[in-house]
């Protein structure tokens, strides 16, 4: 019986001895990915985010810093993010607020002031916060793209503008994000506020509505799958995209075509400014503020089209040659002022809902 | 055959094993769940609840919640139902039959549930016909088509094993083959049914991407609510109240399906399989067996089959380009999209270690005769937890060094074994459970201590249905997205997560690259559960 008893109690050591081998396992692991090394600056940012390598190790190289970045979500949900960890944040610089939740971020107080000495080339109109706790990297304007070679069979002239798309002969042509779930459906529908005002941009979703618009809830399923000029070849000509898909077209495609399939429809644009800003509390502040003024540098800004389909805020940064032939950088995008934004947008989701959806 | 059961004068059996081991199978899972679930959960709640300047029941008034709760309930009570029925038929196919190519086919129907949402949503779109490609059928046979592997593989497991004597025995007493299933056979696999249909449950209500676009933006989860509150509205506390509403139901749903198991748990000699399966006989066994196998290729294939060919799509013909793509530097990942198969690989395998240790720990004690039902509840919650609330939770929760634990890479396998621990519980416990305990008093009476009874008769059986869950264990970290996304450092993403964001990018390259992936996926999916599955097949003889 004691030696059954024995084998018993050397199972129990035998579990006891893993159950110890993985506690001592996952702190040796801790222990080594807890402490803070002084010659890293750590970038905050959402999933969109990209950066050529060559241009990364040129800062790493020139600042004597290793960049490491940290992507936690798409940009709602980074931006959330940063804010429930303010004060005390994952790292040292959050790149990813657009103007349209700029008040959200600053009302959390989630930036310490840097006024980068590169701001200096940058043009007036970027610059959203005069305190310069943002500083203004792309702009990446939300426009209606359209799909050239199904307008072309069929005869039709693609729409020049927003009023047009309530007419008989683009019915059942348009596909939109739902603003409530999708950052450019939210531009989209913030377009037509700026264009029409209040209360008319309700009445025009309400001539879009009995004109067939279709309501999907994100980017991807309107363009991939619904949109025809995309590969999914849906069954929906007109899209809300970016001024920078075009180019995407061209360049993603094998073989590449001559000529871009899609475009944009210039007078729907809607004007999205993306900025970075030091973060409060942030570990190592001087790496940060050495990387706001890299983020400014026009070699950052010259890798970003292609990187990230955003255009730099850089009047000095040059554009890839796709980007010279096949993007337009809409002129006068339309805009509202981020204050009004933030004092309205639920209320006015909730007011699209109520008219295109219920 | 209740002669059969005539109550034994039991002896007094101490099966409980010493304070040590009830320290080992109780600590360590609730020790891990408190640390991983429930600190991080209760402190992002808390922040919610503390946070704005709304009450709280303001959002369990507002109508679009009662909306909301309701078309979650029953979207999912319709879904395990469809499940369950669209499953059976090919469990009872594996439960009986010995034939080639049996492990391919279970092999094959867990590869549908470990594919991202989002994906498979979008090869769902293209295949339905227009006008039903949203709504409530769409999102109905899309969750069966993810969660039918759930219901195959424990029940079609569970019913290879069942003593086919008893079913046998009726047949002499002169019962036909229907009368057989409904009064011997069912009874028997009931506790199993009950447990995969909790699952499949759990999954639907918490569903997230296939709400989001096949239902279109008329339908929300209470999920898809919780993501919208908590990351796009940033309102904490409405995502509080909503989180709080739903681990609420899932609480009610596990109570209830775990105590239905427990009621319908029938102690039974297990066979092993080679013992239970029989070559398929008559020529209308061969028609039932074709046509039950051959109608779930056709659901669970099609879409699959549409991912194929999207992934080869090139402008108006096909090509292997976006699979060429894949070798190239891209923009959209931090790393090479092969070193996101190697990660998800590795993540997987640690997921599953973890996974392994505290769910078997569990199942142990769960299985006891007076087992903790309270465990075996408390283990099942992280399925049905909102991933971003859970994600915003660790954030917060494990931010103060030296516990700052934001960044570390340990803990995406962590998360992930949150996910697949249920599963191994599901799998390991009822299999123990159901262990007849006259085998065990048997071994008692002749001398054994417990000790040696747990080594020689629950061991065995544990070891077994370990090496299943393992396979799952596996397959669903490898799947995992919810949370990996949240807490994967970009250097090093995972399938899904590569996946996602070739998605998210323009041009048609970028999407074949991601229809590419998810092709690889479902091969990595397959072959590692295949050859788990061979595992499990030579360590059958143990019995």
């Amino acid at each position: 019986m004691s030696g059954l008893e024995r084998v018993d109690r050397r199972m129990l050591y035998a579990a006891a001895a893993v159950a110890a081998v993985v506690v001592v396992g996952l702190a040796v692991v801790l222990a080594r990915g807890g402490g803070d090394e002084p010659t890293e600056v750590v970038l905050v940012t959402h999933q969109s985010f990209v950066v050529s390598d060559d241009v990364k190790r040129e800062f790493e190289t020139e600042s004597g810093l290793t960049l490491r970045i940290l992507q936690t979500g798409d940009a709602g949900a980074a931006l959330s993010r940063a804010l429930l960890t303010a004060g005390n944040p994952e790292g040292d610089v959050f790149f990813g607020v657009d103007s349209n939740l700029l008040t959200r971020a600053l009302e959390g107080d989630l930036f310490d002031a840097y006024e980068s000495p590169e701001l200096e080339k940058i043009d007036e109109q970027w610059i959203l916060d005069p305190e310069h706790r943002v500083t203004p990297i792309d702009h990446g304007e939300v426009c209606l793209n359209v799909d050239l070679e199904w307008f072309e069979g069929r005869g039709l002239e693609p729409p020049r503008n927003l009023g047009e798309l309530g007419l008989a002969r683009y019915r059942n042509l348009l596909v939109v994000q739902n603003p409530a779930t999708s950052t450019p459906g939210l531009a989209f529908m913030l377009a037509t506020i700026a264009r029409y005002g209040e209360p008319g941009w309700r009445r025009y979703w309400e001539r879009l509505r009995a004109n067939g618009v279709l309501v999907v809830d994100g980017w991807e399923e309107a363009y991939n799958v619904r949109f025809s000029g995309s590969s999914g070849n849906g069954d929906r000509p007109i899209v809300v995209s970016y001024a920078s898909s075009p180019p995407a077209e061209v360049i993603f495609r094998s073989p590449r075509p001559e000529e871009a399939p899609t475009a944009v429809v210039v007078d729907s644009c809607f004007q999205q400014i993306e900025f970075a800003g030091v973060l409060r509390g942030a570990p190592n502040p001087s790496g940060a503020r050495k990387l706001i003024d890299f983020l400014l540098s026009t070699r950052f800004q010259e890798d970003v089209p292609l990187s990230m389909f955003v255009f730099p805020v850089d009047p000095l940064a040059e554009l890839p040659p796709e980007f010279e032939r096949f993007a337009v950088v809409p002129e006068d995008p339309l805009s509202l002022p981020p204050e009004e934004i933030a004092a309205n947008r639920d209320r006015w989701i909730r007011e699209w809902t109520a008219t295109v959806l219920r | 055959m209740d002669g059969d059961r005539a109550p034994l004068s039991r002896p007094p059996v101490r099966r409980q094993g010493g304070a040590g081991w009830r320290a080992l199978t109780r600590g360590v899972p609730l020790a891990f769940l408190a640390l991983f679930f429930a600190f991080p959960l209760a402190a992002i709640v808390e922040r919610g609840l503390v946070s704005g300047e709304r009450p709280a029941l303001d959002v369990l008034a507002d109508p679009l919640t009662r909306d909301v709760l309701w078309f979650t309930v029953r979207q999912a009570l319709a879904s395990t139902v469809l499940t369950v029925l669209v499953a059976l038929p090919t469990c009872w196919v594996l439960g009986t039959f010995a034939f080639r190519g049996r492990a391919l086919v279970r092999t094959l129907v867990t590869v549908p549930f470990v594919l991202p949402t989002l994906v498979v949503a979008l090869a769902f779109l293209a295949l339905l016909p227009p006008g039903l490609e949203r709504g409530w059928a769409a999102i109905l046979v899309a969750h069966a088509f993810f969660n039918v592997a759930v219901v195959v593989r424990v029940v079609g497991g569970f019913w290879a094993r069942l003593d086919p004597r008893v079913s046998e025995a009726a047949a002499t007493l002169g019962a036909g083959p229907w009368r057989r299933f409904r009064e011997v056979t069912l009874p028997l696999l009931a506790p199993s049914v009950a447990a995969a249909a909790a699952i499949a449950f759990l999954f639907s209500f918490t569903s997230f991407g296939i709400v989001l676009v096949l239902g279109g933006p008329a339908y929300a989860t209470l999920e898809v609510e919780i993501y919208n509150q908590a990351a796009r509205i940033f309102d904490l506390r409405a995502a509080a109240v909503l989180s709080l509403v739903q681990l609420a139901c899932v609480l009610l749903a596990v109570t209830a399906a775990t105590r239905l198991e427990a009621r319908l748990a029938v102690a039974r000699h297990q066979r092993p399989e080679r013992d239970v399966l029989r070559p398929v006989r008559t020529r209308g066994e061969r028609v039932a067996v074709g046509a039950a196998l051959g109608s779930l290729a056709l659901f669970l294939g099609a879409p699959l089959a549409v991912l194929v060919e999207r992934s080869l799509a090139v402008g108006e013909g096909h090509g292997l380009d976006a699979y060429r793509a894949l070798f190239e530097p891209t923009a959209a990942l931090l790393a090479s999209p092969w070193e996101a198969v190697a990660n998800s690989i590795l993540y997987a395998t640690a997921a599953t270690a973890i996974a392994l240790v505290v769910g078997g720990l569990a199942a142990l004690a769960i299985a006891e005769p007076r087992g903790s039902r309270v465990l075996d509840t408390l283990l099942m919650l992280p399925l049905g937890t909102s991933a971003v609330m859970l994600g915003f939770g660790f954030v917060i929760a494990f931010d103060t060094a030296p516990f700052d634990w934001r960044a570390a890479p340990w803990i995406v396998p962590v998360a992930q074994a949150l996910v697949a621990i249920p599963f191994v519980v599901r799998i390991v416990a009822p299999t123990l459970r159901a262990i007849d305990e006259r085998q065990r008093e048997a071994a008692t009476l002749l001398g054994a201590s417990p000790g040696r009874v747990r080594r020689e008769i629950d061991l065995p059986v544990a070891g077994r249905a370990l090496a299943v869950a393992a396979g799952f264990a596996f397959a669903i970290s490898l799947g995992e997205f919810g949370a990996t996304v949240f807490l994967a450092r970009p250097e090093s993403p995972t399938l899904p997560v590569a996946i996602f964001r070739f998605l998210g990018r323009p041009g048609e390259l970028n999407v074949g690259q991601a229809y590419a992936l998810a092709v690889i996926l479902m091969v990595v999916v397959a072959v590692s559960v295949f050859l788990v599955d061979r595992l499990r097949e030579s360590r059958s003889g143990w019995f």
